[in-house]
Formats: C-alpha cells, structure tokens, sequence
C-alpha cells in the first residue's frame, strides 16, 4: 500500500510544522510551497525550509458532531484554525480542552498526538493538535 | 465569439432515488432537455457533463462515455467530456460547453449534470464532500467540509456582520422556494427554529443549515444565438460565463469571510454582459451551507457587507417581494444537492425563470438571472449570467 509513502513524506509538516519561508520576500508558507506566489519567478529557488511557530492563537473554531468513520469515536471533537506567531494560519484539532470554554483569541501550542489509523493492522497516523496554554 | 443561446432543459425530480441509477437519471434529464429544444437528439455535437465523484459514489470512471453510449450518441461518435470542480463540476462544465459553441468548435451542445450519491452511506459520503478541501491538511487533520463552513460562521458572527438567526434564515428561505418546486427533494417550509434547534452538525452550524445528501441529473441544450429561432420561441440568451479561483485549503486565506473567487468571476461577469449587479433579478446561488448563502449575497455585489442576513431574515429574498429573488428552485438545500447537477440544475432554473415557464415561483418581468456555483469552500467558483429574449 502506498499509504505509507503518502504519510512518510509528509512528517516534516505532520509532526514539525515545518513549511517554508520565500527568501525573496519574507513570506511564510504551511504547508510548503515549492515557489512563491507572491514573487513568483523572482522567488525561484530560493524558499527555505521553515518551522513555524508551535504557538498561537484561536483564530476560528468549530465542534464536530457527524464526523468521517475514522474519528467517529472522538464525536463530539473540536477544530479550529490558529493564527501562530508568525502571523501564519493553520487548521487542526483542539484536544484537552472543554468543549464549552473555546473561544476566539485563547492561546493554544501544538503537540504531537496519534490522528488516526488505516484499520486495525494499518499504520497509525500522527500529527500535530493543539492544546490550550494554561 | 459567437453569441450563445439556452434553447432547452430538462431535470430528473431530486431525492432519494433509490430506484434509479446514475445511467438512468442521466438520460432522462438529456432526454427532457433535447425534448424541450424540439431536437431529436441527432444534431448534437458536443457533450459535457458535470460530476464530482462517480468513481467513488458509485465506482464508475469514465462518465463521459457512459453518458455518451446511453444517450445514444456514442454511434454518431461525438466527443463527450467530464468536468469535475468539486461542487462546482455543473457551472464549471456549463461554462466549457457555452465557450465551446462560442469559440466555433462545436454548434449545437448537450449539457449535463448528474450525481448518484444514495448507494454509499451517509458517512461515506460526507467523506467524499470533505475531499472537496484539502486532502492532507484540512481532511487530514480531522477537519469536515461542514466544520469549515462553521468556523466560517463562527467568524462572522465575532466580526458581527450576520448574527446566527439571519445565517439560519438563508435555508427558511430555500424551503420557502422548495415547496413550491414539485421536482424539489424537501416541499416543506420551515420555521426559522427548526434551523437553530436542529441537530448539531458542527457547531454553530445544525442539520438544517447543510444541504441534503440527493440523486438527481439536470441538462441543457446549447446553440448559436441567431440559430435558436430555427428550433424554438422559447430561449435565453447567455450574457457572461466566468470563473474564478482561491487557495484549496481555507486557512491559506488572511479573510474568510468573503470568497475571492466569488468577487473575482461576479466582477468579471457583470463586465463581459455589460450589467451591473443592481441587474438581475433573479439568482440561484450555492447554499450547500446556510453560511454560504450570506457570503454569496455579498461577494455577488447584491448586498453590501453586513446587509445580506438581514435580507433573508427580512423575507426580500423570497419570489414576489420585489428585490432580487434567491434561490427560487429551493436552492441545494430543499431542491436538494445531487453535487455535479445542481450547477446545471441553476441553469435550469434561472432560464425558466426568464422565459416565464417557473410557474407558482414566477419572478415577474425579470430581465437577467445569475447562477453560481461553488467548490469546496470557494477555491472554484463559477458565476454564469442569463438574459431574457
């Protein structure tokens, strides 16, 4: 199964929130871009590798209630997209956190969590989450 | 460039037709359209058709040629061509199909749109929509297509421009529309609390606020403008077709609350049929969530900023109240929302409307229809402008 290919090469972003940073102009990309919208041909070759801020802030959020069957058993589980400290907005889950006390502009940090699994004997699937900051 | 005129529609009834197969609804909604054109089908030399995913709805790859060989057209060896966008598949194909007879290439056009979404269950095939995001890093991370639109929500309830009652009142509206549509998936109007109290879905957004889960097929007869007398009285011209794009993922955009693509294609529209928004009278926009229904009101140009949620909760949206008219068909959610048909079933409706065949749903003396038809959450959207003969 290629499944295994697909999340391999993905661990830099998964697990480091590693995207890129155009050298041309400053900007920071999540997830990579191989060139710079911005710059466009003047920003060729020149994007460097760049990990973004682990912290930010609840830009948006949402509870899921009907989720796909892989995530079934985590109903009802919070999203939202944070603004990191590098101005860059990122989507994903809200975990150790009560659902009823999110709100707009909490400070959260990404941590390393399990994200799901191909079934009983596939690979499991890890990424970031976002926690609150206490 | 040639001008293009709609000269026949036809649509299958939306719902769950749990009889019917994706072959089935194609051709009946191909049969209706060319039947309505008053063509016997042999003058068609082109075929496009919207659809999202019937290589996992239904495990069939290759629609074109389904639909090419069951619509009887595959012994006259025309090309046929699928477009897929998403949500957008309909408007996008529709606007393939009027450039193709407009550049030349092809005279007169078969266009249509289908989707077979009830052989899979309701879980895969939400799956399949959250596809229409980003796979690996919206999908991937936990994310749904609805919780997207949520946070969308969410965001501009905090900005302030739409409170939760006039984001719920877009789908009051659609079922407004819908029970006066007999081919309608819901013919039932509902109270603005059946919205807010429905199921959660993904908070602030409830079952009512999303679009249902529909089968259906809708198609459209294409010809050169000065050639549509010879077939029929009955005709609309196309003034504009235009399209635009934004980032897949959501979160790769400084402002969510608007979507650029809409901006983009209505701006670009208006420009090429040399109209402006205050224009049209009647529109069929892409309410796949209730959400979308504000921000659609808005990028369009028909309402200022702030003003759309107070349009539809105020009911001006509704056919008779003498502004634009919005989602006269039921919209996709109580027309319902068969993906790669309803773009094309927006066709449908807004020529209708402008030949005055929309009966109980009649808009009076309307001049210019716009359709729009969205993918994902707005990285393609396609905004099509209809004139009356």
């Amino acid at each position: 199964m290629s499944k295994v290919a697909r999340a391999w090469r993905e661990y830099p972003g998964k697990y480091n929130l590693e995207g890129t940073k155009c050298g041309n102009c400053g900007t920071i990309f999540f997830p990579r871009r191989d060139f710079c919208p911005k710059c466009r041909r003047e920003g060729i070759g020149k994007m460097q590798k760049h990990r973004v801020q682990r912290e930010g802030e609840i830009f948006t959020f949402s509870v899921i209630y009907e989720a796909p069957a892989c995530n079934s058993f985590l109903k009802p589980y919070a999203v939202a997209m944070v603004k990191t400290k590098d101005g860059v907005l990122v989507s994903g889950q809200l975990v150790d956190i009560e659902l009823d006390k999110i709100a707009i502009g909490m400070p959260v940090r990404a941590v390393l969590r399990k994200l799901d699994e191909d079934g009983a004997s596939g690979i499991i699937h890890y990424g970031f989450k976002f926690v609150p900051i206490k | 460039m040639r001008d293009v005129a709609i000269i026949g529609v036809g649509a299958t009834k939306f719902g769950e037709l749990w009889d019917r197969s994706f072959r089935s609804i194609g051709i009946e909604a191909g049969m209706k359209a060319i039947e309505d054109a008053n063509l016997s089908g042999s003058e068609i030399d082109g075929l496009f058709i919207g659809n999202m995913s019937a290589g996992r709805f239904i495990n069939q790859q290759h629609i074109n040629a389904l639909i090419a060989d069951y619509s009887g057209m595959a012994t006259h060896n025309i090309p046929a061509t699928r477009v897929e966008a998403g949500g957008a598949s309909g408007g996008v194909a529709f606007g393939q199909a009027v450039m193709a007879v407009a550049s030349g290439i092809h005279d007169t056009v078969l266009v249509g749109g289908a989707e077979k979404m009830t052989d899979l269950d309701d879980t895969s095939i939400n799956t399949i929509m959250d596809a229409t995001a980003d796979a690996e890093w919206e999908a991937g991370m936990g994310l749904t297509l609805a919780s997207l639109y949520a946070m969308i929500a969410r965001r501009v309830m905090y900005e302030g421009t739409a409170t939760r009652d006039e984001i719920a009142s877009v789908a009051v509206n659609s079922h407004f529309h819908g029970a006066l549509n007999p081919a309608a998936q819901f013919r039932k109007e509902i109270v603005l609390e059946a919205v807010t109290r429905s199921g959660p879905v993904a908070d602030p957004l409830g079952m009512f606020d999303c679009a249902p889960i529909t089968d259906g097929a809708a198609a459209v007869v294409l010809c050169p403008l000065e050639e549509a007398k010879k077939h029929t009285d009955s005709y609309v011209k196309v003034s504009a077709i235009a399209q635009g794009s934004d980032t897949l993922a959501l979160f790769q955009r400084p402002d969510i609350t608007r979507f650029g693509a809409t901006v983009a294609a209505s701006k670009r529209a208006y420009e090429i049929a040399g109209i402006t928004a205050a224009d049209i009278s009647v529109a069929e926009i892409h309410d796949d969530f209730s959400i979308a229904g504000i921000l659609a009101l808005q990028d369009l140009g028909l309402y200022k900023k702030g003003e759309a949620g107070k349009a539809f909760l105020s009911g001006e949206t509704r056919v008779g109240a003498g502004k634009v008219a919005i989602n006269t068909s039921g919209g996709l959610k109580a027309r319902g929302y068969p993906i790669g048909a309803s773009g094309v079933a927006q066709i449908a409706e807004i020529t209708d409307q402008l030949r005055g065949k929309a009966d109980k749903r009649q808009v009076a003396n309307a001049r210019y229809g716009l359709a729009q038809s969205v993918g994902g959450t707005g990285s393609t959207v396609a905004v099509s402008i209809m004139e009356a003969i």
